[in-house]
C-alpha cells in the first residue's frame, strides 16, 4: 500500500548528494535543503577522505613530507611538489640553478594542462557528455607518458628535491614536449572548442549560471579560475613572481562574467598561455647542474615562514613554523579548493539543482586536497 | 605612501600603548626580550610576509575590520601548540587580490588551559571554515561563532590531533 505524501506549499526536505555521488568527483557531501527543485540552503560536510597531512609533517622530517604534496592535489600535484620545496628552500636558504629551475617551470606547466584537461573531461561528463572525456585523455596521455620519463610516475609525482629536481630531462622528453604542444594546439580548435566550447547545449547548461562576485571571492578568499572568472586579475605567478616566471612573457585570462562560463573559458585560455611558457622555457633551456648544494638533514632557522605559488585551482600557501629542529613545528597547508568551496553556500542558495551540479564541476574540486 | 605603510599606519592605530606585555613564544632568539604587541615590519624575501603584527586575543576581530575596509581577504587561520610555553598561538594570514601586493601575518597568543579567542567569520565569512578547522585541530573556541563544529574529524571524535601531547 503506498501512502500518498503531501508536501504543504512552504515545506522543504533535506537531500543528501553524496558523499558517494558520480558528480562530487570524491567523497564531497552536500546537505540540500530542498524546496522542489531549488536549493534553499546548501551545506558541504567534509572530512571524508582526511588522512592528517599537517600531522604526517611535523612526525617526520622536511624530506620525508616530498611525497605527501602529491597525495594531496593529485592531478597538479607538481604544484604542490613546489609549494613545499619552496617553503623550505625560502627557511633553509636553499639555492637552485637555473637549469632546474627552467625544469620545475617546464614540468608544472606541463602538469597544469593535464589538470585542466581531466577538469574539461570530468566537467562534462557532469553535463551529460561522455566525448569529450576520450579526446581529453588522449592528449592527458601525452603529457603522462612525458612526465613518466622523468619523474618516474604518472599521478603522484614526487619530482622535486630542496635545491633542485631529481632527473634530468633529455633530447626525447623536449622533443615529445614540443610534439605535444604542436598537437594540442593543432586539435585545440576543432575539437575543443567547435565541438564543445560552442555547442548550444553547454552554453545553455553554463552561461548565465553561478553567478560569483568579485567582492564574494575576496570575503571567501576564493582564487585561481574562480576569482580570474570574476574580474580579479590575481595570478601568483605574475602577482608575486617565484621561481624563474618573470622571464617568461604570458597573459592571465581574466573573464568578467563571474558565471560558471567565464571559469570554462579562463581554464581554457590557461592551457595556451602554459603552452607559450614552456616553449620559451625549451628555448631558453640553460645547461649546468639540476641540483644544487642542499644539507642532508636541514634544520631552518626558528622562524615563520610563508610561501605561495598558483596551482590549477588556486592560490597555494604554506604557513611554516620552525623552531630550529630537524622537523617542522608546525605546518597548515592552505589548499585552493577549501576556501573555493566554502562560497558554495552562498551561491548555491535559490539555484536549481542541476544548476547547481555545473556550477559546482566549474569551482574544478579535488577532494582530497581539500581535505588534507 | 606605499600599501605597506599605508596598512602599518592604520594598524598602529590599534595599539596605542606599544607596551603591551607579550609572551616570547615562537620566537627564534631566547635570549632576546619578548617580542611586544604592535605592528613589525618584515622581510618578505625571507619570511613571506610583509608586516607581522602581534596581538590580544580580544584585538583580532579590530585587526579583522581594518584589513577588511582596505580590501585584504584572509588566506588562512592556523594554529600553533607552544607546549613548554603553556600556549597556543593563533596565526591569520592576510593577503591583497591582485593590484598592490601585501601579505600580512597577525598572531594571538592564547592561554593552553581555556583556549578562546573571538571569531571572525562576522568580517569575513572565510574565517567560517577555517575556524572551525582550528577548533578540529586544537580545541581553541571561537567565541561567537555561529557554528562551532568538527569539519575534517568524525563529529564524534573527542581528541585534538595537532595538540602536541596528543597520543592516539
Amino acid at each position: 500500500m503506498t501512502v500518498p505524501v503531501h508536501l504543504r506549499h512552504d515545506e522543504t526536505f533535506v537531500l543528501n548528494l553524496g558523499p558517494q555521488h558520480p558528480a562530487t568527483h570524491g567523497v564531497l557531501r552536500v546537505k540540500l535543503t530542498m524546496d522542489g527543485e531549488y536549493i534553499v540552503k546548501a551545506e558541504p560536510v567534509l572530512g571524508y577522505i582526511h588522512r592528517m597531512h599537517e600531522k604526517m609533517a611535523e612526525n617526520g622530517t622536511f624530506a620525508q613530507f616530498m611525497p605527501n604534496t602529491a597525495r594531496m592535489d593529485y592531478l597538479h600535484a607538481l604544484a604542490f611538489n613546489h609549494g613545499w620545496a619552496l617553503v623550505v628552500e625560502k627557511a633553509a636558504g636553499i639555492e637552485v640553478p637555473e637549469r632546474a629551475e627552467y625544469i620545475r617551470v617546464i614540468t608544472v606547466e606541463l602538469n597544469r594542462i593535464a589538470s585542466h584537461l581531466l577538469w574539461w573531461a570530468a566537467f562534462l561528463l557532469d553535463l551529460g557528455g561522455f566525448t569529450p572525456l576520450l579526446y581529453a585523455f588522449d592528449d592527458r596521455e601525452k603529457i603522462i607518458d612525458l612526465l613518466e620519463r622523468v619523474t618516474g610516475s604518472r599521478l603522484t609525482y614526487c619530482y622535486l628535491r630542496f635545491g633542485g629536481v631529481y632527473n634530468d630531462i633529455d633530447d626525447e622528453f623536449v622533443a615529445g614536449t614540443r610534439d605535444f604542444i604542436k598537437r594540442l594546439r593543432g586539435r585545440m580548435p576543432r575539437l575543443y572548442h567547435d565541438l564543445v566550447t560552442h555547442n548550444i547545449i553547454l552554453i545553455k547548461r553554463i552561461k548565465d549560471i553561478g553567478f560569483v562576485t568579485a567582492e564574494q571571492c575576496r570575503r571567501y578568499g576564493a582564487t585561481g579560475p574562480v576569482a580570474r572568472g570574476s574580474g580579479i586579475d590575481y595570478d601568483i605567478r605574475k602577482n608575486e613572481p617565484y621561481s624563474v616566471y618573470p622571464e617568461f612573457d604570458f597573459d592571465v585570462p581574466v573573464f568578467t562574467e563571474g558565471d560558471s562560463m567565464a571559469r570554462y573559458m579562463v581554464r581554457m585560455h590557461e592551457m595556451e598561455q602554459s603552452m607559450r611558457i614552456i616553449e620559451q622555457a625549451l628555448d631558453k633551456l640553460p645547461g649546468g647542474p639540476v641540483m644544487g648544494k642542499a644539507p642532508k638533514v636541514l634544520k631552518p632557522e626558528a622562524g615563520y615562514y610563508y610561501s605561495a605559488v598558483e596551482t590549477a585551482r588556486g592560490s597555494l600557501g604554506h604557513r611554516l613554523v620552525c623552531n630550529g629542529d630537524k622537523n617542522p613545528y608546525k605546518l597548515k597547508l592552505r589548499s585552493p579548493t577549501f576556501s573555493n568551496l566554502s562560497l558554495f553556500g552562498e551561491v548555491a542558495e535559490g539555484m536549481l539543482l542541476a544548476d547547481a551540479l555545473a556550477f559546482m564541476g566549474s569551482l574544478d574540486l579535488v577532494i582530497p586536497e581539500i581535505d588534507r | 605612501m606605499g600599501l605597506v605603510e599605508q596598512t602599518q599606519a592604520a594598524l598602529a592605530e590599534l595599539f596605542p600603548e606599544p607596551a603591551l606585555p607579550a609572551a616570547p613564544a615562537g620566537e627564534g632568539d631566547q635570549e632576546a626580550p619578548p617580542r611586544q604587541a604592535g605592528v613589525v615590519v618584515t622581510d618578505a624575501a625571507r619570511h613571506g610576509s610583509h608586516l607581522d603584527v602581534l596581538c590580544r586575543p580580544d584585538q583580532v576581530v579590530a585587526v579583522a575590520r581594518v584589513l577588511d575596509q582596505d580590501g585584504y581577504f584572509l588566506e588562512a587561520i592556523s594554529g600553533v601548540d607552544w607546549l613548554d610555553k603553556g600556549q597556543f598561538e593563533v596565526i591569520y594570514d592576510y593577503n591583497r587580490l591582485g593590484d598592490e601586493h601585501c601579505r600580512v601575518t597577525v598572531r594571538a597568543l592564547v592561554d593552553r588551559n581555556e583556549p578562546a579567542v573571538p571569531t571572525i567569520s562576522g568580517v569575513f565569512p572565510a574565517a567560517d571554515w577555517h575556524e572551525r578547522e582550528t577548533f578540529d585541530f586544537y580545541g581553541i573556541r571561537f567565541q561567537d561563532h555561529p557554528n562551532l563544529i568538527r569539519i575534517l574529524l568524525p563529529e564524534d571524535a573527542d581528541f585534538h590531533p595537532l595538540r602536541k601531547d596528543y597520543m592516539p
